[in-house]
């Protein structure tokens, strides 16, 4: 063994010990956050590259389930019940009925050409690096955790009830609207029309 | 938390999952009693006394029969469907109190334990939640069979769930209107006297309340999932085995379950009449700890009573009232179901503004009045006796 190797040995040694000793500091919080984030990482890849539309929304269910758990991590339990209820309980529900419906087979795949497969590409990779600048900006930090300042009713329903209802009563309110209009659309285009035939 | 406390809180949940089970396993006899008796015949009677193991002897037959998968299903979704309409029927009892709290002495500290799995602040939210991801085990198994009755069962039973669980919500809000809380522990302390439990004031919510849980656990008069008449099986047409068994169990723990969740949120939960007094005096006889222990008991007995009660009607209906047609169960949804559950909401904020309680009892007499009118203007039916 030559000196060289002992010292990549020893960088390496180093490396493992240092390693381990940042497992060591993490609480089991960490830990939690570690595992879920590993989870919600390989069931969004699979969204993109299952080859079966059905695998590919049970994954993004999976997705969203994780991004729940993180909503729990982060103390906001009633958002978490919310994205279940609604993304996971009924947006996707409707999904599956829909492709369902549509039995797509494997040779479907086809309809992919290089054109749409590079453009995906592109937009993808500008919304990761908008993300990150946003992220990394001075002015979007978040200040870091401290146990004495912290409001441990921060993410509960009745503080973010008193937000939406007292700060930003007019966005939500608009919110509100916009979705009524959403839905007055949606059943103006599923209504059938005197002459139309029937399904 | 303390060792003690966790001992404890972990031998409640152990009890709970048990008993949620144990009770499952024997709604499958009760059903089929309640099902002779009402139809005039004797049901089980030939395993044990009165019929008793005749649920054990269902699930040794069930394990022991061929497990078949089709060869052109989808193998791991069809393994999964099952799985995870077992799992989502097991998940909900979690944050349901069924009793108010175990008292006792360690090492000279007292220590309260709730008997209910974890006190959540969004108890509410997450049954509903859980209720409504249990449409994926049908859905997942129903696709994955390769088979077109299947498919349709399931497509089926989605659109049901989904129709159902608006107006199941919007008859829900109600209650949290008045309650204040999303926790299932307040909602039943709010209702300890007994004209304040929900049902005295919010006889119009129990009703959609009811017929939507009916139509979320596929209980006949809604039980179009798996309509034999048109869709041979439903969902499970292609399932043999424990699988079958598994989803036939599912729909049982949804029963409990839901029975559970109505009296909780109507009937008080473990509350009945003269609670306080019963309270008062136990623990003025036996002490602040046995005294409180016997008080938790009854009123476990109570819930309890309460759960089996709506197993009951359950059963009862089920074996009463023929199925909807497709058309009407939509129909009831979607044009009847939630613009009373909206004028439900409406009417429970205006009585809550002026602080009276009992406002929804408007729309329920408006209801009996319009209903006794026009049974009254109906013509006659003309009976002509038959002719030999």
């Amino acid at each position: 063994m030559t000196a060289n190797d002992e010292l990549r040995l020893s960088i390496d040694y180093q490396a493992m010990t240092e390693f381990i000793s940042f497992f060591k500091t993490l609480t089991p919080t960490g830990y939690l956050f570690l595992i879920l984030t590993i989870i919600t990482l390989f069931s969004a890849i699979g969204v993109v590259t299952a080859r079966n539309p059905i695998y590919s929304v049970l994954a993004l269910i999976a997705t969203f389930f994780c991004l729940s758990g993180h909503y729990i991590l982060l103390n906001a339990q009633f958002l978490a019940a919310v994205n279940i209820i609604v993304y996971a309980g009924a947006i996707m529900v409707l999904f599956l009925f829909t492709i369902m419906f549509l039995n797509l087979r494997q040779d479907d795949e086809e309809s992919k050409t290089n054109l749409t497969k590079m453009a995906s590409v592109v937009v993808g990779g500008m919304l990761m690096v908008m993300l990150i600048t946003i992220f990394r900006a001075k002015s979007a930090q978040v200040p870091t955790y401290s146990a004495t300042a912290f409001n441990p009713k921060t993410g509960l329903v009745e503080n973010l009830g008193n937000l939406l209802y007292n700060d930003y009563i007019l966005p939500f309110e608009l919110a509100s609207v916009l979705f009524l209009v959403a839905m007055v659309g949606a059943v103006m285009l599923g209504k059938r029309e005197a002459g139309d035939r029937h399904f | 938390m303390e060792l003690p406390v966790l001992t404890v809180k972990g031998l409640i949940i152990l009890a709970i999952f048990g008993i949620t089970l144990l009770i499952a396993t024997y709604s499958t006899y009760a059903e089929r009693k309640v099902a002779a008796f009402l139809q005039d015949r004797l049901g089980p009677n030939r395993a044990g006394p009165w019929g008793l193991l005749q649920p054990i002897a269902d699930a040794g037959k069930m394990f022991f029969k061929e497990d078949f998968i089709p060869s052109q299903a989808s193998k791991w979704l069809f393994i999964l469907g099952p799985c995870l309409a077992m799992l989502t029927a097991l998940m909900s009892s979690a944050v349901i109190p069924f009793g108010d709290s175990v008292r006792f002495i360690w090492d000279k500290v007292n220590y309260e334990v709730a008997i209910q799995g974890i006190e959540i602040n969004i108890g509410v939210l997450y049954i509903f939640g859980v209720v409504s991801l249990g449409v994926y085990g049908v859905m997942v198994g129903g696709w994955a069979s390769n088979n077109k009755f299947s498919l349709l069962g399931a497509i089926r039973a989605a659109s049901q769930n989904i129709s159902y669980e608006i107006a199941l919500g919007l008859s829900l809000i109600t209650i949290l209107m008045m309650t204040g809380s999303l926790s299932l522990r307040a909602i039943i302390d709010e209702q300890a006297t007994f004209f304040e439990w929900n049902i005295f004031t919010q006889p119009l919510g129990f009703v959609i309340f009811l017929t939507c849980s009916f139509a979320e656990c596929n209980r006949t008069p809604f039980d179009l999932p798996e309509c034999e008449t048109e869709l041979v099986g439903g969902y499970h047409t292609e399932y043999s085995s424990m699988k079958l068994g598994f989803y036939l169990f599912s729909e049982y723990i949804n029963m409990f379950v839901s029975s559970a969740f109505i009296s909780c949120l109507y009937f008080g939960g473990f509350h009945y009449p003269f609670i306080n007094e019963v309270n008062q005096a136990l623990e003025n006889s036996l002490g602040a700890v046995a005294g409180h222990n016997v008080a938790t008991l009854i009123g476990v007995v109570v819930m309890f009573s309460k759960i089996f009660f709506f197993i009951f009607f359950f059963m009862w209906v089920r074996w009463t009232l023929p199925r909807f047609r497709y058309d009407q169960l939509m129909n009831l949804g979607w044009k009847t179901f939630i613009p009373l559950s909206i004028l439900n909401v409406v009417l429970t904020g205006a009585g809550l503004l002026y602080n009276f309680k009992y406002a929804t009892w408007l729309i329920a007499i408006v209801m009996i009045v319009m209903a006794v009118v026009s049974t009254a203007r109906a013509p006659k039916p003309n009976i002509v006796p038959q002719r030999t």
